[in-house]
């Protein structure tokens, strides 16, 4: 499922050129959230797991995360926490991936005093939905 | 894996470094007002009495906010607040009789602990029993006002015309009472507590997060100063509000049920995050974003 970096730009290149040549597939997006209109498209709802996890990360209602990270293709977003960048480099392999999935399902255990909320245990994103947003995490 | 996350669910119950330590009001005061101090080492004193603007990077909202100020849009509620504060009741007295000093330059301590009653009052429950008292019949006497915003903002105006009468007033809180300490320790506790689905205390926004901007376009406020501009207007709201409603706003946005208007539970937050803005003057009405 991880992407190198050349095929992840190749697919942001597609992505750009098939919503301006409107075609309705959506493709597996990448590096950036994609735009509302890949998420809410009602007749081709996004299929696959790194573009549903990059709308539930720009969902203001659902991930809620743009509240407080900024993130490549957010345009308003918060300043309290850090910046979601190089994410692929710094949760490297089985291990990275799984501290990745941990800080999602719960900030606390890695920080007992952090202000991210716990979105496992408060339900507030179901398993899937938190394996979506680490695959799509992963293509930063 | 449940059961793991229900243990950190137990276990992460917020401990901040001022409530892990049992301290009497005046340390947790000093202790308050050292952490701001080092937060923001360019931000004056006196300036936490007007919200976040004075915070380091709010420059641009200063400006707007500086511009609101010359012709302050709460000056229309602030009017019909005056004119209901100034209406003889039908017994022919007004609100200036059920205070001291007719009303003048007394809230500053508000709330306070009533020894009598055994409970903290609000100016808000003072205005009205006085209406009460004299047999005023306004709406916001019985209406439900967590429900009836009308009846509620008629409130808030009244208040708002009291504040007015002590503007620049420092606030001091007196705490001398077992009953006032026992309340301040109350709001203190529910003040650190987190809640809701998102999982904050109060103090997460207003101390950890104080001065950031949360979502983009909403900055937080240090609680440094917290009550003192309210009721205030929101450049949103586009009236003036008590500061319950303040309360219940910041509670739904942590996905909790927020609390009652009135509220005991509210009245002793109030009275914590007031005492805590000793020495500071008053500014309401005030206008916010
Ligand atoms: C209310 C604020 C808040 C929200 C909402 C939030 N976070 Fe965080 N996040 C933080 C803070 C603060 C940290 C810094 C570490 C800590 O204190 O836990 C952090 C740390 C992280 C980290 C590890 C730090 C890094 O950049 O390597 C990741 C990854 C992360 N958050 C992802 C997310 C995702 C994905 C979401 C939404 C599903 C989210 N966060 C929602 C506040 C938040
Ligand atoms: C999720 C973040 C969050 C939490 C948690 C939160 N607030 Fe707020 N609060 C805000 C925002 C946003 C504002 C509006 C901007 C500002 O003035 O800070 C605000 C404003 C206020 C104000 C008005 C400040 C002023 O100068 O006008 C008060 C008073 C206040 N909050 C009290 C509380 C209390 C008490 C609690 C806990 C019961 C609390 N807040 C919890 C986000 C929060």
């Amino acid at each position: 499922m991880r992407k190198s970096p050349i095929t992840l730009f190749g697919t942001c290149a597609i992505v750009l050129l098939s919503s301006l040549a409107l075609t309705p597939a959506a493709q597996a997006a990448g590096g950036a959230v994609p735009g509302s209109k890949v998420c809410k498209d009602k007749e081709n709802p996004p299929k696959d797991a790194v573009t549903k996890g990059g709308c539930i990360v720009a969902d203001r209602r659902k991930g809620v995360c743009i509240n407080c990270h900024q993130i490549a293709g957010a345009a308003q977003a918060g300043d309290v926490a850090t910046r979601l960048e190089n994410v692929a480099a710094r949760f490297a392999g089985e291990d990275g991936k799984k501290r990745l999935r941990d800080q999602i399902y719960d900030a606390r255990k890695a920080n007992p005093n952090t202000v991210m909320p716990p979105f496992g245990p408060h339900a507030m994103l179901s398993n899937d939905e938190i394996d979506q947003v680490v695959e799509f995490l992963l293509t930063l | 894996m449940k059961k793991i996350a229900i243990l950190l669910t137990a276990l992460g119950v917020g401990v901040g470094v001022m409530a892990a330590a049992q301290a009497d009001p005046a340390s947790d005061l000093k202790a308050f007002r050292a952490y701001f101090q080092k937060k923001f080492p360019t931000v004056k004193f006196d300036d936490y009495a007007n919200g976040f603007y004075p915070l380091p990077g709010m420059e641009i909202y200063r400006e707007q906010w500086d511009a609101f100020n010359e012709f302050p849009p709460y000056e229309l509620g602030l009017a019909d607040g005056r004119k209901i504060w100034a209406k003889p009741f039908p017994n022919g007295k007004t609100y200036a009789s059920c205070f001291k000093n007719g009303g003048k330059k007394i809230a500053q301590n508000y709330p306070y602990w009533d020894d009598g009653k055994q409970e903290v009052r609000t100016a808000e429950m003072d205005l009205m029993d006085c209406a009460k008292k004299n047999g005023a019949t306004d709406k916001f006497l019985s209406a439900d006002l967590n429900k009836d915003t009308k009846s509620r903002v008629q409130l808030a105006e009244l208040t708002a015309a009291f504040y007015e009468l002590s503007k620049g007033e420092r606030v001091k809180i007196d705490l001398s009472k077992p009953g006032a300490v026992a309340a301040y320790e109350d709001g203190k506790k529910r003040w650190w507590k987190r809640r809701g689905q998102l999982n904050f205390a109060c103090a997460n926004c207003h101390m950890d997060l104080a001065g950031k901007n949360f979502g983009g376009n909403q900055p937080l406020s240090a609680a440094l100063g917290h009550p003192v501009g309210w009721p205030a207007q929101r450049l949103g709201w586009a009236r003036l509000e008590t500061i319950h409603q303040r309360y219940r706003t910041c509670n739904s946005q942590v996905r909790d049920k927020p609390g009652k208007h009135g509220d005991k539970a509210y009245n002793h937050i109030q009275l914590y995050e007031t005492y805590l803005s000793s020495g500071l003057p008053l500014t309401a009405p005030a206008m916010r974003n």
